[in-house]
Formats: structure tokens, C-alpha cells, sequence
């Protein structure tokens, strides 16, 4: 299973490999609200993760206006 | 997908230019976008005096760091809202940042020296964002004007443009629609106000920020949680998924055209400026609207 790091401390298992693009879509999360970590590295929608790997999702909403 | 420029691996895709980047070209897009918008709207020169309004999210931190990078001297202001851990997070951010970039960080504490800021916007009887947004706009032209700034950068990208674009037209705020622009000339001790991150979106912000291992907040202020800012972005991003490039166009064609939305003068101008009777400071009434909002805890006080 993938394991991915939601950013409120959660967790999901999501059965792999999977391109990131699918993954996000299974949690239902846009591609243009978050990056997607993999250790050090940023991943495109198109990259497949394999069984075993972890993955984490980083918001990049922030709210409130000056 | 590959980098549009060296076909190696890419480390973001950018739908909106049919681009993919890899680390280095995606830096050199990034830095491209944000000296297009200083010298497009005359933001400022580098023999100037930058301060960087920052909060201690991925924004102003990044903004902050980008404008070091590209040799723009820049100081920083914090100011501490006394939002409980929130607000030391963020600060132990911004430090670390003025420490990162050998910088000067300048600290207003708000929240001790008055109260925290959900304090003052309940007895004022309003939302936190707003009296947030009143104490943080006077602290920035306060600062600048007596530290001696030229110009006060802020970290608004071009998300939150377009949301506040979307907000404003969906109530047809004229005035307001007429001056959301990316720079504010300085006028009537009114310092000049700029946004040079404001073609960038906020993934490509946070991504800059991951990929130079820059610390910032990623909680999110937990005053803005239901703020309708939110709400547009939400909106635009299910557009923007959809249709790439809508709200980049959406924003960036909208300074194009904003002479339609030109309006005679109102409270909204920085014409007809007074000095506020309690503080001394340029404002468009008798009191200015900070003395106003703090004038509300006078009986915590005694």
C-alpha cells in the first residue's frame, strides 16, 4: 500500500503503484491545491508511486486578506 | 513529464503555461515572474528601501527570500497579533528567516502592548480578518514612515488577487475593484505598497518555498479558517482545474482593462487626507480606523 501523509496529521493507505494525478483524485483533492512530497523530491501529476513509499500532501491555500 | 527547457526530470507542472520545470528552471520561471511584475508596475529599484511585510507563511518568506536572491536589499516586519501559539510559531519562522537572509526582522507586539487580536475584533464588534488586516496595514505605513522605508512589500499572490477580484465583483465594490492594483503609489505619508509575488500562483509559492527548504507556518491562521477569501479561492482553483490559465487571465487582463472600472473619488482615495486626533497619523477621518478599532478595549485598560 501507499501511505500518504495528509497534512492534519492523518493518514490514508491507498492500494499502488498509481500515478500521483489518480491519487489525488481517489482523495478527492485538486492538483492545484497541494504539492505532492516524496521525501525531497516534488512530484508532477503524471509520476507513479510503488507499494511501500510515502507520500505527502502539502496545502498551499492560505486564507485571509490584508 | 520533462523540463520544457533541458527535458530532464520536471518537479512541477504548470498547467497554466503548458510548462513543466525542473528545480533549476523552475527558479529561473519564478524569478522571471517576479521581475516582470516589479519592472511592468515600476514596483521599485534595488537602491531602494524594501520592507517585507511578512507573517510567517510561505508567501512573505518566500517573498522576502526571492527579492534577497534577485539583490534587493530588504527588511522585514512582524507583527505579533498574540494569536497563542500561532503567533510564536510564525514569529520563530520570520526570525529564522532574518537570520537565514542577515537581515534586520523588526517585531511590533501588537498583542501585548493591547490585547490579542480576537479580543479587539470582539469588542469591536468585528471579524478577526478585518481588524487583523486595519492593525497590520497601519503598523506597515507606521513602521515604513518612521524607519525610513521607501516602499512596503507584501506577499499577496495571485490567488489572493483574483479571489478579492471575484469577491469584489460579485458585490460590484466599484471603488474597490478601481484600486485593487499591484501597486499603491505613496501618497500623503501613505508609503508606497507593492505585491511582487502577484503573478505567481500559490502552489508555485509553496513550491519555491519546499524547494529551497525554506521553514514557514503551514498551519493555517486559525481566524482565517471560514474567511470568505477561502471560499474564492476554492472556487477559482475548481475553474482553474477545469480550465488552466482562467485565473491567471482572470487577474492579469482584468489590470489591463481596469480604466472601464475608474470611479469619481470616495473614502476609498487617498486624496483628502486628514491627521487622526489620537495618533498624528495620515487618515482619511477625524480618527484614524486603528485608533477607532483600540479605542474599544479603553475599558480593559482601566
Amino acid at each position: 500500500m501507499i501511505k500518504v501523509v495528509l497534512h492534519n496529521g492523518r493518514t490514508e493507505e491507498i492500494e499502488g503503484p498509481k500515478q500521483v494525478r489518480q491519487i489525488l483524485k481517489e482523495l478527492g483533492i485538486l492538483e492545484n491545491t497541494v504539492l505532492v512530497a516524496r521525501g525531497e523530491d516534488l512530484l508532477t501529476p503524471d509520476r507513479i508511486v510503488q507499494d511501500g513509499e510515502i507520500i505527502e500532501l502539502i496545502p498551499v491555500i492560505s486564507g485571509g486578506f490584508l | 513529464m520533462k523540463c520544457r527547457v533541458c527535458k530532464s526530470l520536471a518537479v512541477i507542472s504548470l498547467p497554466r503555461h503548458n510548462s513543466a520545470f525542473c528545480k533549476e528552471h523552475f527558479f529561473e520561471f519564478f524569478y522571471n515572474q517576479v521581475k516582470k511584475a516589479i519592472k511592468e508596475f515600476r514596483m521599485f529599484r534595488p537602491s531602494e528601501r524594501i520592507l517585507v511585510c511578512v507573517s510567517g507563511g510561505k508567501d512573505s518568506l518566500s517573498l522576502w527570500h526571492a527579492l534577497t536572491v534577485l539583490g534587493y536589499p530588504a527588511d522585514g516586519l512582524y507583527i505579533d497579533l498574540g494569536i497563542g501559539g500561532y503567533s510564536e510559531k510564525s514569529k520563530e519562522m520570520a526570525e529564522k528567516m532574518a537570520n537565514l537572509l542577515g537581515r534586520r526582522l523588526i517585531i511590533v507586539e501588537f498583542g501585548r502592548e493591547y490585547a490579542p487580536v480576537n479580543v479587539v475584533a470582539k469588542r469591536a464588534r468585528r471579524s478577526e480578518c478585518s481588524a487583523c488586516g486595519t492593525i497590520k496595514r497601519y503598523y506597515f505605513n507606521r513602521v515604513a514612515l518612521e524607519e525610513g522605508y521607501d516602499v512596503v512589500a507584501t506577499g499577496h499572490n495571485l490567488d489572493d488577487e483574483a479571489a478579492r477580484l471575484l469577491g469584489n465583483i460579485l458585490r460590484w465594490h466599484i471603488p474597490f475593484i478601481a484600486k485593487q492594483l499591484p501597486v499603491l503609489e505613496e501618497e500623503n505619508e501613505l508609503k508606497k505598497k507593492v505585491k511582487p509575488l502577484c503573478r505567481l500562483t500559490e502552489q508555485e509559492i509553496a513550491a519555491y518555498a519546499f524547494l529551497n527548504r525554506i521553514s514557514y507556518i503551514r498551519d493555517e491562521c486559525p481566524m482565517s479558517q471560514d474567511s470568505t477569501s477561502l471560499l474564492y479561492k476554492r472556487a477559482l482553483n475548481l475553474i482553474e482545474a477545469e480550465s488552466p490559465g482562467t485565473k491567471h487571465f482572470f487577474y492579469l487582463e482584468f489590470l489591463k482593462q481596469r480604466d472601464i472600472f475608474s470611479v469619481s473619488p470616495t473614502n476609498h482615495d487617498r486624496t483628502g487626507i486628514k491627521r487622526c486626533e489620537i495618533c498624528g497619523s495620515a487618515s482619511q477621518t477625524d480618527i484614524c480606523s486603528f485608533c477607532r478599532l483600540v479605542s474599544y478595549l479603553q475599558p480593559l485598560k482601566t
